[in-house]
């Protein structure tokens, strides 16, 4: 049994619309779970001896937990939005900590170097200031005025712009990110990483996105996010130490950093620590 | 010249790649192979009933094979790639495209199971790989005693673009490329050809590129 508080939390599964009656076999941090529909056609998910564990559809996906969510999947208001396209990207797996996937899909400051010329490029490399807090209300992490240059930002721009961004934590292994719209100024598209711990150094990644685009075909949309999170998994699995480290003792951050150093320090007021290293070593 | 590619097959982005190095514009037509397993569907199945991509259409020739559209790209654009035609050179060049299929049933399938969950033994394919890797570790380093840089000879051919992309992409699997030092340096003379293009997971060599200039609105 896991001592932590993220036990009682939301996790993404699978996919809905890819489920059926056969189901899919996965793991949910270190315990084997069944997710399948049942006969009346709602997703069932079983865990260990057959017990029956809390299900949720949103976004696309199943949601489930271990243990007993105080509260609903968190809101994403933009996905009752009319207007708007989802893409359900899919899964990839990740040799990683769950909390390092979402730390880096945080990060700005490596654009220019793992997604040259398309999300970065030199030698725009400068990371402007940016706001960052822990909304007390809402308990979740928000970087905002995250402002950079970006020669391909959406597969719906033409040419490079400045990209506004602004980041939130909802939920310990997800995060979702808001960036401007290059057909619709205004309004903000919606790009989500979901992410499932399969062990603390293992994780299912599930990018998903609600877009205000009616021209780029579907699977142009789900290669582009396929291509950016590709780029990093590579990196990802090459992080030393393999668990996200929360003591300040391990890492020198730069005031580029503010969004992990906040999403740190809300991680250890809240004991989310599966996957993380809690005392240098 | 029609290409259904998939952004993240390493077969789909030998042909990506050959068409970049010998100036071929190639039209693509992405398929949704992750999640929407497209390339199974009627479309292309009635194209390629062996349900793979990537798939060359081009006029009444359709090729199913990567190899056989490496072939095709560089006969029609860039004969040099095809070697010089000497005996031996030209058994090489076979030789390495025949062997490319190892690469892509061990170290494809690795990556694969690793990266988008299909189903496999992973030990076995991982093993598979790494003999393979040994293999033409052993065949580079030969070469180089002989003064060649490549797999038939001193300058590229269409079998070192046959075997590159899954060998760079070893690491997706699970498998290292540290043991390999020969086969390192091959892969980056690859990568420092003119017009080289990278996929995701086989980075630009950032030292090859130009050196970064301040933007003329910063001067």
């Amino acid at each position: 049994m896991i001592d932590d508080a993220m036990r009682d939390e939301w996790y993404p599964v699978g996919l809905f619309s890819r489920l059926d009656r056969d189901g899919r076999e996965t793991t949910l941090m270190g315990e084997p779970i069944k997710v399948a529909l049942d006969t009346d056609g709602a997703a069932k998910v079983t865990g260990e001896n057959g017990r029956v564990l809390p299900v949720s559809v949103r976004y696309g996906h199943i949601w489930s937990s271990l243990g007993e969510p105080r509260k609903a999947v968190f809101p994403i208001p933009e996905a009752d939005q009319p207007g708007r396209r989802f893409v359900d990207v899919g899964v990839v797996r990740v040799r990683c900590s769950p909390l390092r996937a979402v730390e880096n899909f945080l990060d700005i400051a490596h654009f220019p170097f793992v997604h040259t010329d398309i999300l970065g490029s030199e030698p725009h490399t400068e990371v402007e200031n940016y706001k960052v807090e822990i909304r007390e209300d809402e308990d979740e992490v928000w970087a905002t005025q995250v402002k950079f240059y970006q020669p391909q930002a959406a597969k719906s721009a033409s040419g490079g712009i400045t990209t506004e961004y602004m980041y939130r934590v909802p939920a310990p292994t997800c995060s979702v990110l808001y960036k401007t719209c290059p057909p619709r100024p205004g309004e903000w598209d919606v790009i989500a990483l979901f992410v499932q711990p399969l062990a603390e150094d293992l994780c299912d990644v599930w990018p998903w996105m609600a877009l205000f685009d009616d021209e780029t075909p579907l699977t142009d949309l789900i290669h582009f996010q396929q291509t950016i999170f590709l780029q990093d998994r590579s990196i990802l699995e090459n992080q030393i130490p393999r668990l996200l480290p929360l003591d300040p003792g391990m890492e020198i951050p730069t005031r580029a950093d503010l969004t992990s150093v906040a999403y740190r320090r809300w991680l250890k007021r809240h004991n989310y620590t599966y996957g993380a290293q809690l005392v240098a070593q | 010249m029609r290409l259904y590619d998939y952004v993240l097959s390493p077969s789909c982005y030998k042909v990506r790649l050959m068409a970049a190095l010998s100036g071929v514009k190639l039209e693509i037509r992405p398929v949704d192979f992750h999640p929407g397993a497209e390339h199974r569907g009627p479309e292309l199945m009635a194209l390629n009933p062996g349900g793979s991509i990537p798939i060359l259409e081009d006029g009444d020739l359709i090729l199913t094979e990567s190899s056989a559209m490496l072939g095709y790209l560089a006969a029609k654009a860039a004969p040099a790639w095809l070697g010089s035609g000497a005996p031996e050179e030209t058994a090489r060049i076979q030789q390495w495209l025949s062997f490319s299929h190892r690469l892509t049933a061990s170290l494809g399938g690795a990556r694969l199971h690793e990266m988008l969950l299909r189903p496999g033994d992973i030990g076995a394919l991982q093993a598979n790989g790494m003999a393979a890797l040994r293999e033409l570790e052993a065949g580079l380093f030969e070469q180089k005693m002989r003064g060649d840089r490549f797999l038939a000879s001193d300058r590229p051919t269409i079998a070192d673009i046959a075997c590159f992309p899954y060998v760079a992409l070893a690491p997706d699997g699970g498998v290292s490329l540290d043991p390999y030092p020969t086969i390192r340096l091959w892969s980056r003379a690859l990568r420092s050809l003119d017009n080289f293009i990278e996929m995701p997971g086989i980075h630009r060599l950032h030292e090859l590129k130009p050196e970064p200039r301040p933007c003329p609105d910063e001067a």
